[in-house]
């Protein structure tokens, strides 16, 4: 386990052809750790018939509705809370 | 399982009137199904008996939750903490996502679930999922225009309440605990699971005001 909650992250801006369990709008955008969910087999390979091994750890990050959508509507501190495994993310 | 919305009704079961064209998704299912049956993945009663699983679930189970929560403080920090386990210790099955979270929703914050990746949701405790969640416009519009989509169900917040939305792109599975409405203190636990819907534990209702339930 490399993060901790609370500490500040981004998501790799790296572009992944093949299943993955990123979304787009996420690539390259800053967040922080709400909650270290524990380790699951990595669903990047495992979509390709493999056990999924090594075990990937799986966090809970959470970002600024507007730092993700220039035009978010609203003067509300908003927020976007998603599951993303560790390989996506990289310190700040 | 198809819906039909035609307005007439009979007992019996059949495939919907279409142009006689089987839709392209439907015709990739299916050769997948007759794949992986004939490579010994899955038989043909597995899949029999995982539709029969899902379409035994409903949003009681959920509802349970809601309310023990509402009336036991222990139980509401257990919960909270690990809904798997509480989920389990009433009883109910709880899936097989080894990781259920409860979200609380509070005079403060809101919390809505989706899944922009596909259609992740809680089946084992709300049964299978509405159409419109897994739609590509609630899909997308859940995330980027959550207000919107809110103000479309009915459902208007006010400016100083933190909206959460938690997209459930992984192997956690998200549950929404929506407030206890005002004047229920006095409602037995069943009554009160009876006002906790499949929407207010995705999120995008409130629990039913008791005051709006015909008599």
């Amino acid at each position: 386990m490399t993060f901790r909650a609370g500490q500040l992250v981004r998501i790799a801006a790296r572009k992944h052809e093949g299943h993955h369990r990123t979304p787009d709008y996420l690539k390259g955008k800053s967040g922080k750790i709400e909650r270290v969910h524990g380790s699951f087999t990595n669903p990047e390979t495992r979509a390709y018939g493999t056990d999924g091994l090594p075990l990937e750890t799986l966090y809970l990050v959470g970002f600024d509705q507007p730092d993700l959508w220039p035009r978010y509507a609203s003067k509300a501190k908003d927020r976007l809370l998603v599951d993303v495994y560790e390989h996506w993310l990289e310190a700040t | 399982m198809t819906e039909h919305d035609h307005d007439h009704s009979h007992d019996h079961p059949h495939e919907p009137v279409t142009n006689g064209e089987v839709p392209a998704a439907a015709a990739r299912v299916r050769a997948l199904e007759e794949l992986l049956v004939e490579k010994d993945v899955v038989s043909r009663d597995d899949i029999r008996q995982r539709i029969d699983w899902l379409v035994s679930r409903s949003p009681t189970d959920g509802a349970r939750l809601v309310a023990r929560a509402w009336i036991d403080e222990d139980f509401r920090i257990r919960l909270l903490e690990d809904a798997h386990a509480a989920a389990l210790e009433v009883g109910l099955d709880p899936g097989p996502s080894p990781i259920v979270v409860a979200l609380e929703n509070t005079p403060d914050v809101h919390h809505l679930v989706v899944c922009t990746l596909c259609s992740c949701y809680p089946k084992a405790l709300l049964g299978p999922p509405p159409d419109w969640y897994k739609s590509i416009p609630y899909r997308s519009r859940a995330v980027s225009d959550p207000r919107g989509v809110l103000h479309e169900f009915g459902l208007d917040l006010a400016d100083d309440i933190e909206l959460r939305v938690v997209d459930s792109t992984a192997d956690i599975r998200y549950l929404v605990v929506p407030e206890r409405p005002a004047g229920t203190e006095t409602m037995s636990e069943e009554a009160l699971a009876a006002l906790v819907t499949r929407d207010s534990m995705i999120g995008v209702a409130r629990a039913i005001s008791p005051s709006a339930v015909p008599l």
